[in-house]
């Protein structure tokens, strides 16, 4: 099982099931940030190249409108790219989506229209105020000075605070998640062995005793499952000596090959299977062992 | 099911086919969002998300297998964004705010409203009184970045010229007009940015504009050229003035939230009423654009008072009609 780390937190779905989410790294939050930032100027750019250009083909009348509708274009642009986005992609953005991050809601509902509204306003005061103070204060001002101050406890504001979040997400009661990306792999339990009637012997002869069974516990099984799952070039050597040990903690001798030991990866599987079922038997009566110190 | 020895596993096998359908409709989603899911799919995507969230449940609790578990609950997660995410586009979310959620706002917003316009209107007295009895105290409201050579040693002549004057040439008044929206829009942002404050820093800021309005008031008034300010002002004065006291207000109720948070804790509060404000806010920016607009562009083509008095009246008329009838529910028993 997850246990939750410092980085994770739970919501509760409207179906009443707590989902674990994690938090994210607030570098992986700024790199987003800077991919969108660059969209938006790449943008800019280029609407500002069309538009030069049809000035330059009506001979150079029309200089002022321009300007005013650069001026106005970049406002309207970096306010609506980002509701935009995240209003279409459920709460994602081009540069968030990069790095693998969403927004969702804290109280575990639906990300509400004005939530998205809320924390993207609070971004231009937490961004591009402090930018356009940069260049336009005087130096020495006390009034800059003060809005120096202001604009980094705004921008500084996720590192003091455990949930990592900025003003627009306290306003906005969300979070800034990742979701990785599991894949399924297939079960490791042998469908032949899985599978038999109750009371039927396992068809490739090993067996293990109730004795040998209860020394383990969950956390060594899940162990002994990404050994098996494992990859690499020393994975053999590996399993080998897992199995080694496992044999002499549990003292079990190979009964067909008369002190000959099995196969490390067929030995591994097998015991495999019978833990589980045991485990997950005793799990049925409640009973959750935790590992082989846990005296249950 | 009741024969076999390991139950995870038939519990798997019986339910892998659904966990693939979704994982397969989620990846569509991640690269296209809602809209790449056929017709179909969109239908079954609640019921697989319900049975996926129960098989995790289910393996929560039978299943020791841990790559199961994680992508179950990876999955889930993913699924989760899909079905709970927003649902509205871009476009639909601007008609019903403007159609219903900004004035709703403000009409529920009224009390920390009507305290930032009072406020407001003190510091407008305040000044008026100040100044019409010693055009000195001009000076100490007024930069003279802001008054641009329209001070008490300006000649009447001179003042009168600045409420008349022809624009040289249209496109100077574009540039004029964003200029202003975009300055305007950040002092309104100020405010619900100061109201984390607790509000005093927006009561400072209402107070020092009105001292600043009063003092021109106060000028204009001992040359005689009251009437012709007001005019000039008011065109597009009252979308202005109107849109600062509802900044004032936003930041107010902010101030309140985190004062004052009767049963939730303060974050809380702070997120319930921040949404609340934020909505006030967007609306007075776009208030704002309108009135950076009326400036540029009226006060300085339609040079004569009546005129001006006119189009001020209206858009008061209008302001006071938006906000007080638009996008109100209809009560239970009416029979309209």
């Amino acid at each position: 099982m997850l246990g939750p780390s410092a980085q994770q937190r739970r919501i509760v779905t409207p179906e009443g099931v707590a989902l674990t989410v994690e938090l994210a790294p607030r570098g992986d939050r700024a790199a987003a940030l800077l991919i969108d930032l660059l969209i938006i100027v790449i943008a800019l750019a280029l609407l500002t190249l069309l538009v030069f250009l049809i000035i330059a083909a009506s001979f150079g009348r029309g200089g002022g409108w321009m300007l005013s509708f650069i001026l106005i274009a970049a406002f309207l642009l970096r306010s609506f790219y980002f509701v935009y986005f995240e209003l279409r992609w459920q709460g994602t953005t081009p540069g968030k989506r990069k790095m693998g991050l969403r927004v969702i809601d804290r109280a575990g509902g639906p990300l509400r229209t004005d939530a998205v509204f809320a924390r993207n306003l609070m971004r231009e005061v937490e961004v591009f105020m402090p930018i356009a103070f940069l260049f336009g204060a005087e130096a020495g001002d006390l009034f800059s000075w003060l809005a120096l101050i202001w604009a980094l406890v705004f921008v500084l504001l996720p590192f003091f605070n455990k949930d990592r979040l900025r003003a627009g997400d306290i306003v906005a009661g969300t979070w800034v998640v990742t979701a990785p990306k599991a894949v399924l792999l297939s079960d490791l339990a042998d469908p032949k062995v899985a599978l038999r009637p109750l009371g039927s012997a396992r068809p490739d002869g090993i067996a293990f005793t109730a004795e040998q069974l209860a020394i383990y516990g969950i956390y060594e099984l899940q162990t002994l499952e990404s050994v098996l799952r494992g990859t690499g070039p020393d994975i053999g050597e590996t399993r080998a000596a897992v199995a080694d040990r496992i044999q002499r903690k549990i003292g079990w001798i190979d009964p067909a090959a008369g002190g000959r030991r099995a196969e490390p990866k067929v030995f591994l599987e097998a015991f495999y299977g019978a833990l589980r079922q045991h485990l997950e038997t005793r799990m049925l009566f409640g009973v959750r062992r935790k590992d082989k110190h846990d005296k249950r | 099911m009741a024969n076999d020895l390991l139950k995870s596993y038939s519990f798997r096998r019986e339910r892998e086919q659904d966990w693939r359908a979704l994982e397969a409709m989620v990846a569509k989603t991640d690269t296209g969002g809602l809209k790449a899911l056929s017709a179909d799919e969109v239908m079954r995507l609640p019921g697989l998300y319900r049975a996926t969230i129960s098989s995790l449940s289910v393996a929560r609790s039978i299943s020791l297998d841990r790559n199961v578990v994680q992508f179950l609950e990876g999955l889930a997660v993913r699924a989760y964004f899909c079905v709970y995410g927003t649902r509205t586009g871009l476009m639909e979310a601007l008609s019903a705010f403007f159609g219903v959620g900004f004035p709703q706002a403000v009409r529920d917003a009224r009390r920390s409203i009507a305290v930032s316009g009072f406020v407001f209107a003190l510091g407008i007295f305040a000044g008026f009184q100040m100044t019409a009895g010693n055009e000195d105290w001009f000076y100490t409201f007024v930069g003279t970045d802001m008054a641009g050579g329209r001070d008490p040693s300006a000649s009447t002549d001179f003042l009168r010229a600045v409420l008349f004057d022809e624009p040289d040439s249209l496109e100077s008044l574009n540039l004029f007009a964003s200029f202003l929206f975009s300055n305007n829009a950040r002092v309104g942002m100020l405010c619900f940015a100061l109201g984390f404050a607790f509000g005093v820093p927006v009561l400072l800021l209402l107070i020092n504009n009105g001292l600043m309005l009063g003092a021109f008031l106060a000028l204009y008034h001992g040359r005689g050229l009251l009437g012709d300010l007001s005019g000039w002002l008011l065109i597009h004065g009252v979308t202005e003035l109107l849109a600062v006291v509802l900044c004032g207000g936003a930041g107010m109720l902010l101030g309140q939230a985190l004062a004052f948070p009767g049963r939730h804790t303060r974050m809380a509060n702070l997120a319930i009423q921040g949404r609340l404000a934020a909505r006030i806010v967007l609306g007075a920016v776009a208030m704002f654009f309108l009135a950076a607009l009326l400036e540029g562009f009226g006060r300085q083509l339609i040079n004569d008072t009546g005129t001006r008095a006119l189009v001020a009246g209206t858009t008061a008329v209008l302001w006071a009609f938006y906000f007080i009838r638009v996008g109100r529910r209809r009560r239970h028993g009416d029979d309209r």
